[in-house]
């Protein structure tokens, strides 16, 4: 520690990495504002930032506890699991990559589905464990996509999705390619039957998945400030050799743009889903 | 003629050379040295013919990118006949980096809809390097709903880096734009076929590709991402584009094994671009066929296969219950 170190009050001293004495898991830092922040106040808060209002990433099954109604549940395509069919070999395995993303996650795959309701209002609700190789689509994905729009038909129900996607994913080579035309069909079909889909769109929602079911909602919502486009912003930068516009591919650019039609507060989600749900298939106002 | 070699032809490029040195000399010489030409040539047919039947699937990229390549336009005057271009996506403008347009074959009229890129420098400025923006495939959209109004068969022909990476392309929701005509495709009634001539590269390829036969030309390629992308990525280090195309198996070959293509092209010896007549004589008479077969589906029955088709596109296990 040098002189100047020194005279700095030990709370300002960036030496940050000595402070041992904070019980691990009671406080959580701001990814945005670097607020240290009471992890219970975070998790009541939805983990939105309390100071900023950052949406900090939630995984898919916190999504979907939040999202739904306690009861009923029932998760859809957990069976479904991945394999590595091209036996596919970057700096890894993809076999290691799975085994590592599922022991970190607890997940089989990126796409959480799961059928119930909520403010009584019936469900199919599916979400992105971006934690799990970036949330990127491979075939479960697609499959469990698929499943989710098959279940909301059987059942007549609405779907909502909430995305958090980094797009395809590259070690299922053009498997993952064709998801995006296999969940856009299924689709299809939803759209058909009139069985509305809200598509929301969380950060990061990019690449095969943006391109595909994320932007075929009947409404999308954006949470704020999330990461929205198709080709990712440094690609871009690289291309065309300009800065990027402030905000570019943020919610709120999109929402200028019209690609969106509202930005939506995480706290409010529930409500406002329901909400729409309920007039969308004519039930009464709750 | 410059066949522009490409490195891994480098002992085809000498030979050729040699002979062509030899009909120099050949020229103003009295010596009858046409029997040397000939055993010269044919040594280089049987060097072409070893090189091309062990192609990594890095070399098959190149070809697949090939400058002199026949592009969409190529094809066009020597597939089609009556070719009227039809622009502009009605909303925003006419994107060049994809052309569309009626015209018959073997007097059948369809619709065809391609990505072109440019020969030329102003060309390829003009084509945008065959990366479409949204306007593109909104106007490819907009041709295949007319092409479904009067039940002609769509033609698509593939041949992009990918959409383009731009700030207005994001402005107009490039995302929209691909997944639009994912969904559309996939419901379109009318059939169609999908033919990859050269680069199939990521949802920008996609966006015109769903259809009721995909089709590979023999050194055409179709992937996720570009080899270079993949590697830049995964490998952190884009001179690992080899490894990577390799990986992917992005070569017709290996996309046939893996069904998720329906039918090769074969190209001439040394690829497409030694003879724009023959491949596109091949393509023709493959387009016909397929045509002929697909118009005796009845419309329900096209669209339903269309749709399963496209459900059983995946590989995971499943425990059953």
């Amino acid at each position: 520690m040098n002189w100047f170190s020194k005279l700095l009050p030990t709370g300002i001293r960036a030496d940050g990495n000595k402070r041992t004495n904070v019980p691990e898991g009671l406080w959580a830092k701001c990814t945005e504002c670097r607020a240290v922040l009471y992890r219970a106040e975070l998790e009541r808060n939805l983990d939105v930032c309390p100071k900023c209002d950052n949406h900090i990433r939630i995984g898919a099954r916190r999504r979907l506890d939040t999202f739904l109604d306690a009861e009923p549940r029932v998760e859809i395509g957990e069976d479904i699991t991945p394999v590595d069919a091209l036996k596919f070999k970057d700096l890894k395995k993809y076999r290691d990559r799975l085994t590592q993303a599922q022991k970190a996650t607890g997940e089989t795959d990126a796409l959480v589905v799961i059928m119930g309701q909520v403010k009584k209002v019936p469900v199919v609700a599916a979400a992105f464990e971006f934690k799990f190789m970036g949330g990127s689509m491979g075939s479960v994905v697609g499959e469990r996509f698929v499943r989710a729009v098959n279940t909301a038909i059987q059942h007549r129900i609405p779907l909502v999705c909430f995305s958090a996607s980094g797009g395809a994913r590259m070690q299922e080579a053009l498997f993952s390619l064709m998801q995006m035309a296999k969940t856009s069909a299924a689709l299809g079909r939803l759209r058909k039957q009139g069985i509305p889909f809200i598509s929301v769109l969380t950060d990061p929602t990019m690449g095969g998945v943006s391109a595909s079911f994320a932007m075929l909602g009947d409404i999308h919502i954006a949470e704020p400030n999330a990461l929205i486009g198709f080709a990712g912003p440094k690609v871009i930068e690289q291309t065309v050799r300009e800065t990027l516009p402030e905000g570019f591919q943020r919610s709120e650019f999109l929402l200028e743009h019209g690609a969106i039609d509202m930005i939506v507060n995480r706290r409010d989600m529930r409500d406002t889903i329901a909400r729409l749900l309920a007039m969308l298939t004519h039930q009464p106002a709750a | 003629m410059n066949l522009n070699f490409l490195d891994f032809e480098q002992p085809i490029a000498e030979l050729e050379a040699k002979i062509e040195e030899l009909r120099y000399v050949g020229s103003d010489n009295e010596i009858n040295i046409a029997e040397e030409i000939t055993r010269l040539q044919g040594k280089s047919r049987e060097l072409t013919e070893s090189i091309f039947s062990n192609l990594k699937a890095a070399q098959i990229s190149q070809l697949s990118r090939h400058p002199q390549r026949p592009y969409f336009l190529d094809y066009i005057e020597r597939i089609f006949t009556d070719f009227e271009e039809l622009h502009g996506d009605r909303a925003f403008k006419d994107d060049y980096a994809i052309v569309g347009g009626i015209a018959r074959i073997e007097n059948m009229p369809v619709m065809i809809i391609g990505q072109q890129k440019g020969r030329d420098t102003t060309e390829k400025v003009k084509r945008n390097f065959g990366m479409p923006r949204p306007e593109g495939y909104r106007k490819a959209l907009r041709l295949m709903k007319m092409a479904e109004q009067f039940k002609l068969p769509v033609l698509t022909f593939i041949d992009t880096p990918g959409a383009y990476p731009g700030i207005g392309a994001e402005e107009r929701n490039q995302s929209e734009a691909i997944a639009r005509n994912l969904l559309e495709m996939s419901e379109l009634k009318t059939p169609i076929i999908s033919t990859v001539i050269g680069e199939g590269g990521s949802g920008g390829a996609l966006a015109i590709g769903v259809a009721d036969r995909t089709l590979m030309l023999q050194y055409s390629t179709y992937s996720v991402i570009s080899p270079e992308g993949c590697a830049t990525i995964l490998w952190k280090s884009a001179d690992k584009a080899s490894e990577a195309a390799e990986a992917m198996g992005l070569t017709a070959q290996r996309l046939k094994e893996l069904d998720l293509v329906d039918g090769i092209v074969e190209e001439p010896l040394g690829g497409a671009h030694r003879d724009h007549d023959r491949v596109a004589q091949s393509l023709k008479q493959t387009l016909v066929e397929q045509l002929a077969y697909l118009k005796t589906i009845p419309l329900d029955k096209l669209l339903e296969d269309r749709y399963q088709h496209l459900m059983a596109i995946g590989n995971f296990e499943e425990k059953s219950a």
